[in-house]
């Protein structure tokens, strides 16, 4: 009919390498064709446990790698799996960061959104783009990935945390304002923005964007079960448009207008949880 | 000029498709997405009277042939369906809503049919046949005659509005169970529920791919099947038939409303073709009737030849 791949049954692929990012995050490399862009996500199948929607760290077409926080019980049995384990993926899964020739980027990621961000610099990289990658946490042990960026040629690294412990103190989005000011100071812009965080993070960080008229894409991440459009668990109000396959990655100047982004998401049961909110 | 319109319980749809239950149905939004992107009515994602967590991912995989799942009926509760859903919807209603209602004990069922008519359904669907809570709540209701006409009584002593009744194709006899929900009060049903469930393995691990192990099966494997099914339900009762199963193309839905049809039900045909599938099988069912002579699409329900 529409000629797209039909099969989304999981392929169960063995743990290649297991790289200890930090106390709570791990990065698990699989020898397998993939095919990702950067900015798309798996669902990735804890066998007998749980199955969790992850971004991409990085895919050059024979290897990818995806990078975890252990944060509850799917990834807490994930992180008693050893090298050689067998773990299932479906997908690669929804939209993804679109990069022109010869772009000045800043890319913008809070905590482990750093990881996806990186493949996204790959990619950049190999398009003459100059990239900015910013990257803001609560304090240093949450700040991953920066001996991999700093090794990039032609990237500059920037780092907030909240606490001062690394880099600027305070938050990413003063970073962002500072680094949109010093590249114009250098008679040059900002071509596009890149974000993928927390969705109160990526709303001040579209906000900027948008106040300095630069085109701002970001990761709108909502609670999955498909991955492929049809449950309808990932909907996000106003318009019902569907995280995991209009999304994950949409233009903010779309995803401003939508009337949840930025302000609740919801539960496995469809119920509305505000940011903020303890529960 | 097609007339695709269709008169189902007293209830004008503009054609005669309809979202099938479970399927992007969380949401008032999403809902109205599916009416925009050309569906003729909307079903709600089954509603509960307290809130119900669903199973555990992997929930759900397709293939070119079939689609699996055990989401086992995840939904917030009544609640939410009266302070949002409903609310959302009704504002500038856009086309005809079916609400799905489910429940563990046949009393239940009155209760929640009392209060889902409150938010001012067009027509309540009584879901006793969903495959995938069999562990919680033991075999479905629709799978023995008894308990498909019992909670067919109480809904319908609890409300005026239309009622269908989703029914199981796992039975061995369903024009005798839907017989049997007519005899209750029924108005009419939607046939079919998924099939089986079914059980995929994963053959590395050895080890069953959903959470809840097994999984009701749709697609476009169990067209034929379904079509066996609307057709029994249709000789057994003449009444108003959501038909519903494997339909994915402007022809299968031809095909569902000669075996008497009224309106067809899609739900795994979105993971074929988008959303946006709806607008294109209303243009293939309006191309076939006017390749075909037929001008009011009423004229070819129940027309099969066997």
């Amino acid at each position: 009919m529409e000629g797209k791949k039909f099969d989304t049954k999981p392929v169960t692929i063995r743990i290649k390498k297991i790289i200890k990012e930090s106390d709570t995050v791990n990065t698990y490399v699989f020898e397998y064709p993939l095919g990702a862009k950067p900015g798309q996500f798996v669902m990735m199948w804890i066998p007998g446990v749980d199955e969790k929607p992850i971004s991409v760290a990085y895919d050059d077409g024979k290897e990818f790698w995806l990078t975890v926080c252990n944060v509850g019980p799917a990834t807490a049995a994930l992180f008693e799996m050893k090298e050689g384990d067998f773990v299932g993926i479906r997908g690669p899964f929804g939209t993804y960061y679109k990069i022109d020739d010869g772009d000045h980027l800043a890319l913008v990621a809070g905590g482990y959104g750093a990881a996806p961000m990186y493949f996204v610099a790959l990619e950049a990289l190999k398009k003459n783009c100059k990239v900015e990658f910013l990257i803001g946490a609560r304090s240093k042990d949450f700040v991953l990935y920066t001996k991999k960026i700093l090794g990039l040629h032609g990237v500059n690294l920037h780092i907030s945390t909240n606490d001062g412990s690394m880099g600027f103190t305070g938050l990413v989005t003063n970073l962002l304002e500072d680094v949109i000011l010093d590249v114009e100071k250098k008679d040059e812009k900002i071509d596009k923005v890149f974000t993928c965080g927390p969705e109160m993070m990526m709303k001040f960080v579209g906000d900027i964007a948008w106040k300095n008229g630069i085109d701002c894409y970001v990761s709108v991440e909502k609670y999955m079960k498909c991955g492929v459009g049809v449950c309808g668990q990932c909907a996000v109000d106003s318009t019902g448009v569907l995280a995991c396959r209009q999304g994950s990655v949409m233009k903010y100047n779309y995803v401003r207008k939508l009337s949840e982004f930025g302000k609740y998401h919801r539960d496995a049961q469809g119920k509305k949880i505000y940011f903020g909110d303890k529960k | 000029m097609v007339d695709l319109g269709i008169k189902f319980c007293g209830v004008k749809f503009a054609n005669p498709t309809v979202l099938a239950s479970g399927i992007l149905g969380v949401t008032a939004s999403s809902l109205k997405n599916v009416i925009l992107n050309g569906a003729g009515g909307v079903t709600t994602k089954s509603i509960w009277l307290e809130e119900h967590k669903g199973h555990r991912n992997p929930t759900m995989f397709g293939t070119e042939n079939y689609f699996i799942n055990a989401v086992g009926l995840s939904d917030a509760g009544i609640e939410k369906a009266i302070s949002e859903t409903f609310p959302e919807y009704n504002d500038e209603k856009p086309a005809p809503i079916i609400a799905s209602i489910v429940a563990g004990k046949i009393d239940d069922f009155g209760l929640l049919a009392e209060k889902i008519s409150e938010c001012d359904p067009d027509i309540i669907e009584v879901n006793i046949s969903c495959p995938n809570v069999e562990s919680e709540f033991g075999k479905p209701f629709a799978c023995v005659v008894t308990d498909a006409a019992a909670v067919t009584k109480v809904v319908r002593a609890r409300t005026k509005k239309p009622v269908i009744i989703k029914l199981s194709p796992n039975v061995s006899n369903i024009g005798e169970i839907a017989k049997a929900c007519m005899a209750a009060g029924a108005d009419g049903f939607c046939a079919v529920n998924t099939f089986g469930p079914g059980l995929a393995i994963d053959i590395n691990t050895r080890m069953p791919i959903l959470t809840n192990k097994v999984g009701g099966i749709s697609g476009p494997g169990i067209k034929p099947l379904a079509v066996k099914c609307v057709y029994d339900v249709f000789k057994a009762t003449g009444a108003p038939i959501v038909g519903t199963g494997g339909v994915l193309t402007g022809e299968d839905v031809v095909e569902m409303m000669m075996v008497g049809a009224r309106l067809v039900g899609m739900g795994t045909m979105v993971y074929y073709r988008g959303v946006e599938g709806f607008k294109k099988v209303v243009v293939e069912v309006e191309e076939w009737c006017e390749k075909n002579g037929v001008k009011n699409l009423e004229e070819i329900i129940g027309t099969v030849k066997i």
